[in-house]
């Protein structure tokens, strides 16, 4: 049975629709993350899901039961806020027993559930210190243990990791994947805007963009079958290069001129009706490699190249169709710069897309 | 601001020269005030206090007495001393003094300097000595009583406590003290009582209306006072509280609760949300809320309304001019002092700023220790 | 003591009702009026959440609406009757008090007030907290300037009495026209309207503080970038001050402003005080007060007439705080 299920939810402000027609089902012991451009409602969709923002339209229920309208303490969830909301006047022992308190349980009961809670995090020497005697990484392991302690059906995580310094930010990630190890029955739902966060920790990711989910899928699927440009675009860095042009060949295999001059063939199957189909061919900076050959992708004129050590990121001038278009290559080249590179790429790793939806997923 | 650019030293000069100005020139005041409360009361009238530390010249009379004269050489002569004289014994403990002038007249005590003759009327002359030492000689001998000397000596600097404890035994401030207390506890901590809720409600709760109930609250910050006496005297009497401690309670309770509801408002919507949301998931109803996070938190501007609330009660008199009885069981401080002493004491200027001392010691002491907070609630309350 | 013992009385009966009340009202609401769980929870916990703002704001409302709202109405009313409060007179109470020579003085007097009050004690506090944002002593100078916030109004006038006093020995006024060579000394709460500006001085003493305090953490909001930025462009201290950062505290200065304007309408004590409204000092509150017990109707007239001079300044306050809260 589905630990958490949304059927056709909706935020509305007045009239303005912030989210509509969200459905998705999230399994006992996954780890969900919902990621997409700022302001497309991810952090909304997690407040309405923990009951601090009014459902305005659609159901949700945990555990079968509809949620709508029950009270956030009632939810069977704990969240975890980005600026941890620790309660400044109370010790991390305070802290973590506030809602045990409130719920009115024994006193042992509490002192348990701390205990567990601080041992597993290690904060057993911080019990008794304010939240200002903390650093950062110390509070945001409090704010997850203040969920802990609650033993909730479903741990909401609110962009956590956001107010922590790069390398912390590493560590903390990796302290939050082996939390999940070492819990594999709890669900969690986590927020961010940082797609390696989201690779990294999910088993699953929800992109979100435009009021609505763009797709739903392991880190793979959206990385090497992304559903829409959108996805392909959001996902992986830099971006994935489009370029405009027109299916010439159909079949199992499917050949596209390219309006910048270049010919590719891809691995996706198409019908004899889709030959002549304006279509945007997808490919990655990272899949492009140079080469002599005549039978090349793209041909331009390298403009700018950023050595990276590791690889290096040509920026191509951009060409007659108005595109301009990134490649990835392994090692240093910085001698590149001003000279005319065809490229080319594995038709296994290419993607189409028609009218921003891609090939793959027709029905 | 310290920037090399900026950095000029004649200009830093000029400002701390500028500051040392001001400060003195706002300070200066309360000096005189200040430093006038622990003077003698004659001596107030002689000398500005911002010659206090120095000797005062002040006048004094000696009866000489002729039962100590003696015949020399066919004329009646007294020696004696100007300071022995029982009456100036409180002036001069020691017998010692400076004579700097002398008379023969009271309408012109200082008439001649010290060491001259002095042509006494009845016959016979005077002199004094710069140390008191007076000698008289006349041809007749004294009957009944000697000559009246009068005698302009310094006096050194005195500083005493006396008006202090004139101020508090016999001009009934004490009662007024009391008074005065009474009227500014229960005033300061009702309204912040009441205010708390009410900001809580308008800063986290949502309910239609409430941008409307902030906007209402606001312009009633600004309602003079003075619309509310007439119309609230008689609601009082009419219902039975009339002019009483009770009554003055109530309005300064009511006169209060704009800033108070403004200034902790204006607070509490600072509060991180997020803190507020988080124990709304730990299951915290709004009271809990209110309590147990919201409350602990907002001590800082809680202690800044009770520090204005308690300074303005304290220091008002419109209020207690009219919400009070007039009689000495109600008197607050600033009542007696405007309408009992600045009337019955005018000339006496040591009782007067002994008087405003005592009343204004508590809000400097208070004033002194809590300006953090004074400063944090005016800034909350003023700059948004 | 026993007004003491009633005070604390007062308290403890007060505190505990007030704690009581919104403890109760609360405890109702969530367990007995719409209880949180059975068949309507979600519905009931709704509505209690609807209900319980005006629980929380009610004591406050009530209070408000009784001492500052009712007053109002109530006072404009009872302006509108005569002397013994029985005969309706319509506006006669404004009528007389227009035609009366001390009531124009009054107005006239009020209307200085409001010019050279606010105006000094705001521009002395800028300048003030300018100059001392610099020292490193400035902390204590500004708590020297700033004390005068903390002594009542007749505390003051006490201590200016002092300073004004006729006698040489006491004023430090005439003290110093001695020092230069003056022959009489003279009460300058008596000299005909010079000495309204003498009691102003009092307040603008008091005021200015208050006014510096809000200015200096304006002046340090200031983002220290346009500073040094104007540096760079070749600014002197002086430009610095008036067209940098005057124009970035603008709003500050309006709001400090208003607020001693609304403070000078509503001061009596200094003027009952120094000079009981004698010698042609009389401003509005105190000409109030010299009806006040004798004949309400001209009292509550004169303090209509408050009302209306404040009105501006109510409704642009109003309109701040609307901007803000949307």
């Amino acid at each position: 049975m589905a630990e958490l299920k949304l059927t056709g939810v909706e935020k509305a402000y007045g009239d303005v629709k912030v989210l509509s027609d969200i459905n998705l089902e999230i399994g006992t012991g996954e780890l969900v993350v919902f990621v997409g451009p700022s302001g497309c409602g991810k952090s909304t969709l997690l407040r309405m899901i923990a009951g601090l923002e009014q459902i305005t339209g659609g159901t949700l229920e945990i555990e079968g039961m509809v949620m709508n309208d029950v009270h956030p303490s009632q939810r069977g969830i704990a969240m975890v806020f980005q600026s941890y909301a620790l309660y400044p006047h109370m010790t991390v022992r305070d802290n973590m027993a506030f809602a045990l308190k409130i719920a009115k349980k024994s006193k042992s009961e509490i002192e348990e559930a701390v205990t567990r809670a601080a041992r597993i995090l290690q904060l057993d020497p911080l019990l008794d210190r304010l939240p200002k005697e903390l650093s950062g990484g110390q509070r945001q392991r409090v704010a997850i243990g203040r969920a802990i302690v609650r033993d909730p059906r479903v741990y909401l995580f609110d962009e956590p990791l956001s107010n922590l310094d790069a390398a912390l930010r590493v560590a903390t990630r990796i302290e939050i994947a082996q939390l999940k190890e070492s819990m594999p029955d709890s669900t969690m739902i986590y927020v961010t805007h940082d797609q390696v966060e989201a690779m990294t920790l999910a088993s699953r990711i929800v992109v979100l963009a435009n009021g609505g989910i763009a797709q739903v899928g392991t880190p793979m699927e959206l990385y090497t079958r992304p559903e829409n440009e959108f996805v392909a675009q959001f996902i992986g860095s830099p971006a994935m290069n489009l370029l405009p042009g027109r299916i010439t060949e159909t079949g199992a295999q499917t050949r596209v001129a390219l309006e910048g001059g270049g010919e590719a063939r891809v691995a996706i199957p198409t019908t004899d009706n889709d030959k002549d189909m304006p279509v945007n061919l997808g490919v990655r900076p990272e899949d492009l490699v140079a080469s002599d050959d005549p039978d090349y992708l793209y041909r331009g004129k390298v403009e700018i190249t950023e050595a990276l050590g590791e690889l290096t990121v040509l920026y191509f001038a951009t060409d007659a169709s108005g595109t301009q278009i990134l490649a990835k290559l392994p090692g240093i080249h910085s001698d590149m710069r001003g000279k005319n590179v065809s490229l080319k790429a594995d038709p296994e790793r290419l993607q189409l897309f028609h009218q921003g939806r891609s090939l793959l997923y027709r029905t | 601001m310290d920037s090399i650019a900026g950095k000029k030293s004649r200009l830093t000069w000029a400002v701390n020269i500028a500051v040392v100005l001001l400060v003195i020139l706002w300070l200066i005041p309360t000096i005189g005030l200040f430093v006038s409360s622990f003077r003698d009361r004659d001596q107030i009238s002689q000398s500005g206090w911002w010659v206090a530390p120095l000797p005062v010249e002040l006048t004094f009379r000696a009866r000489v007495d002729p039962r100590d004269q003696r015949e020399e050489n066919g004329r009646f002569v007294i020696e004696g001393n100007v300071f022995d004289e029982p009456a100036n014994a409180e002036r001069f403990p020691e017998g010692q003094g400076e004579v700097v002038n002398f008379g023969i007249r009271g309408a012109a005590p200082a008439e001649f300097p010290v060491g001259a003759v002095a042509e006494l009327r009845t016959g016979g002359t005077l002199s004094v000595a710069r140390d008191g030492a007076f000698l008289v000689e006349a041809p007749d001998a004294f009957e009944r009583r000697g000559p009246t000397i009068y005698f302009e000596a310094r006096t050194p600097p005195q500083f005493t406590l006396r008006n202090y404890w004139t101020v508090l035994t016999a001009d009934g401030m004490d009662r007024a003290f009391v008074n005065t207390l009474t009227v500014t506890i229960p005033a300061t901590i009702i309204p912040i009582l009441i205010a708390a809720f009410a900001a809580y409600a308008l800063a986290w709760m949502r309910f239609p209306g409430r941008a409307l109930l902030i906007a209402g609250i606001v312009g009633l910050l600004v309602v003079p006072l003075q619309l509310a006496l007439v119309p609230l005297l008689r609601l009082h009497t009419s219902i039975g509280i009339g002019q009483s401690f009770m009554g003055i309670w109530l309005a300064h309770t009511g006169f209060g609760m704009p800033l108070a509801i403004y200034l902790l408002r204006n607070y509490m919507v600072g509060l991180p949300r997020d803190i507020i949301e988080s124990a709304r998931v730990d299951g915290a109803t709004d009271f809990q809320v209110f309590t147990k996070i919201v409350l602990p938190l907002s001590f800082p501007a809680l202690a800044s309304f009770a520090i204005f609330q308690f300074l303005w009660t304290w220091n008002d008199l419109l209020v207690a001019k009219v919400f009070l009885p007039s009689g000495p069981d109600f008197q607050v401080m600033t009542v007696k002092i405007a309408d009992d002493l600045i009337g019955s004491r005018g000339g006496d200027w040591g009782i007067l700023a002994g008087a405003a001392f005592v009343s204004i010691g508590v809000p400097l002491v208070v004033f002194f220790t809590l300006q953090r907070y004074l400063v944090r609630g005016l800034l909350a309350g003023s700059v948004k | 003591m026993t007004p003491m013992l009633q005070g604390l009385l007062t308290i403890i009966v007060g505190v505990s009702a007030c704690v009581g009340y919104f403890y109760a009202a609360n405890l109702f609401l969530d367990k007995v009026l719409f209880p949180g769980h059975g068949p309507h929870a979600g519905r009931n916990i709704n509505r209690a959440n609807r209900i319980r703002p005006w629980i929380f704001l009610f004591p406050a409302l009530f209070v408000l609406g009784l001492y500052l709202v009712y007053p109002v109405v109530g006072s404009f009313y009872r302006s509108l009757f005569d002397r013994s409060g029985a005969e309706f007179i319509g506006l006669g109470n404004y009528v007389a008090l227009f035609n009366a020579s001390d009531f124009r003085i009054s107005v006239f007097n009020n209307l200085l007030w409001i010019v050279v009050v606010p105006a000094s004690a705001t521009f002395i506090g800028l300048i003030a907290a300018q100059l001392t944002d610099r020292l490193t002593w400035g902390n204590i100078a500004k708590s020297m300037i700033f004390m005068p916030m903390a002594i009542s109004f007749v505390g003051a006038s006490l201590i200016w009495k002092f300073v004004y006093a006729n006698n040489p020995d006491i004023g430090l006024i005439n003290a110093l026209r001695f020092v230069f060579g003056a022959e009489r000394s003279v009460d300058v709460i008596q000299i005909p309207f010079w000495n309204n500006f003498f009691l102003m001085m009092i307040l603008i003493w008091i005021k200015t503080g208050f006014a510096m305090v809000i200015l200096s953490a304006a002046l340090r909001g200031i983002p220290e970038e346009t500073i040094e930025a104007a540096i760079i462009d070749g600014a002197n201290p002086w430009q610095v001050f008036f067209r940098i950062k005057v124009p970035q505290i603008m709003g500050t200065i309006v709001v400090v402003w208003t607020t001693i304007t609304i403070l000078v309408l509503k001061v009596f004590d200094i003027v009952y005080t120094m000079t009981g409204g004698n010698f042609g000092t009389e401003i509005l509150p105190s000409y109030m007060m010299s009806y006040m017990f004798r004949d309400d109707g001209r009292a509550t007239a004169v303090a209509f007439v408050i009302m209306i001079l404040v009105l501006p300044v109510m409704i642009w306050n109003i309109v701040q705080a609307r901007r803000e809260v949307q």
